[in-house]
């Protein structure tokens, strides 16, 4: 989009290419290395719960700042890579993930708002994914299943979601800018 | 790359999103259709990444012994005083085991008994805990030509760890036993009763269906039972515990929390496992479909 604009630029070398690639191409990539690393065995108490929990915090994040490095596309690898690291019936993080996306897409104007705010926005946003996932698991596999590890996995989200918001708005600012490329 | 009119690109843009979602609900189907290959998608993936989680698993377990440690050393008195009861305890145990041992070659040698032929094992590390929010499994690493199959029977030093659901070149799933689509059948020891195990995704499975007349007791040692063939007679699995609302659950003799280690044994056995052996390939795809 950007060469399109009038102005004065320097010139674009193969490094700058790389490194403004590279930049635009930072959610996706920390989001799949993250949910990859989570498979690794570190015996971590409920590790298992992290996964989802931290792709959704990854995607909402993005989504609403950067729309543009997290489109519908890569939401949908990532739901696909979610599903095969946490033997989740294949199609229900995806579905999830995609949901978020497109709220947050939509709810363009919280990101001019403050923490707090999108925070909740973000807690309101995860109870809704852990509901949904919680009700296409049990319709998928035909049989009621436990609650506790919706509600866990809700809470893991909702309390995690600082931290990593924490370190992307750092990463969205410096280390992943285009603009600074 | 392709030039498009503004509107039109737009409009692409904001049909991408419905479509996606929709293929989501597609990817459902598919995999609620074909459960194989959607294993097969998880496996190529879990290949891929066994021999990366083999390589961080050793200095992990490192971290992990240093810890363990300085824990031990914490409570090395307690430990103590623990010990030299328990061994007190043992001695007396080991008598009564020696003579049952004597007792048993002698009533073995009148029977003309012929023993189990004895069963091969595969040793593998436990590279990954793959379970999920609603699954309970682990990854092991194995070399490429294992010689593992569907069905083989996974334990650790303890007792029983659960069966080998899933097969990849170098990696295999085992289903741990806590899982909710686990079904184990078991005996109470004291009683000789038979029962199922049934997996809950928490620590502790439940036991269930066991006849009338007979109650699990409080502390009964749990083994499996060589019914339908699945596994063989006597491995140990765990004791009875009640939970608070008097439900009799297994505390598994296993440690399925810090499993490392686990060996894969080949007993023979062709009970209720590997429907793909069968000569009828249409019965492969509704048993595999009922088990996810």
């Amino acid at each position: 989009m950007s060469e399109r604009l009038p102005g004065i630029r320097p010139q674009q070398t193969l490094w700058r290419r790389l490194d403004a690639a590279s930049r635009t191409a930072f959610p996706a990539a920390c989001t799949a290395l993250l949910l990859l690393a989570l498979a690794a065995p570190f015996r971590m108490p409920g590790q298992a719960q992290l996964q989802p929990a931290v792709a959704l915090a990854c995607v909402f994040f993005w989504s609403l700042f950067r729309p543009s490095s997290m489109s519908p596309p890569v939401v949908f690898a990532l739901g696909l890579l979610l599903d095969l690291v946490s033997l989740q019936s294949p199609g229900v993080s995806v579905l999830v993930l995609l949901l978020v996306h497109g709220l947050a897409v939509r709810w363009r104007v919280l990101a001019g708002q403050g923490f707090l705010v999108v925070w909740l926005a973000f807690v309101l946003v995860a109870a809704g994914a852990a509901l949904v996932a919680y009700v296409l698991s049990c319709g998928l596999m035909l049989r009621l299943l436990p609650v506790q590890s919706m509600l866990f996995q809700f809470g893991l989200a909702a309390g995690l979601y600082p931290a990593l918001a924490w370190a992307f708005t750092l990463a969205h600012r410096g280390l992943a800018n285009p603009e600074g490329a | 790359m392709i030039r498009l009119s503004i509107p039109v690109r737009q409009a692409l843009s904001k049909l991408t999103l419905p479509v996606l979602i929709a293929a989501a609900f597609g990817l459902m189907l598919l995999g609620k259709a074909d459960a194989i290959l959607a294993e097969r998608a998880r496996m190529a993936l879990a290949d891929a990444l066994a021999p990366l989680f083999a390589t961080l698993a050793e200095p992990l377990a490192t971290v992990q012994r240093a810890t363990d440690e300085v824990h031990g050393l914490l409570e090395l008195r307690a430990d103590n005083a623990r010990l030299r009861e328990e061994n007190e305890n043992l001695r007396r145990w080991h008598a009564v085991a020696l003579a049952l041992d004597a007792e048993n070659a002698t009533l073995k040698a009148n029977l003309r008994w012929i023993p189990d032929p004895a069963p091969s094992y595969t040793t593998a590390r436990v590279v990954a805990d793959a379970g999920g929010v609603y699954a309970r499994a682990v990854l092991l690493s194995t070399g490429p030509n294992h010689g593992m199959t569907k069905g083989q029977i996974a334990l650790d030093e303890r007792g029983l760890v659960g069966r080998i659901t899933e097969l990849g070149t170098r990696s295999a799933r085992v289903l741990l036993l806590t899982d909710m689509n686990s079904r184990i059948p078991v005996i109470m020891e004291n009683s000789r009763a038979r029962a199922m195990l049934l997996g809950t995704n928490g620590a502790r499975p439940r036991l269930s269906f066991w006849p009338e007349g007979v109650q699990p007791v409080e502390g009964e040692r749990i083994v499996t039972s060589a019914e339908a063939g699945a596994f063989p007679a006597g491995l140990p699995v765990g004791v009875v515990r009640y939970s608070a609302s008097n439900v009799p659950e297994i505390e598994t003799a296993a440690r399925l929390d810090r499993l490392e280690v686990v060996r894969v044994f080949n007993y023979g056995l062709r009970g209720l496992v590997a429907p793909e052996v069968l000569a009828r390939p249409e019965a492969v795809r509704p048993a595999e479909g009922r088990r996810r």
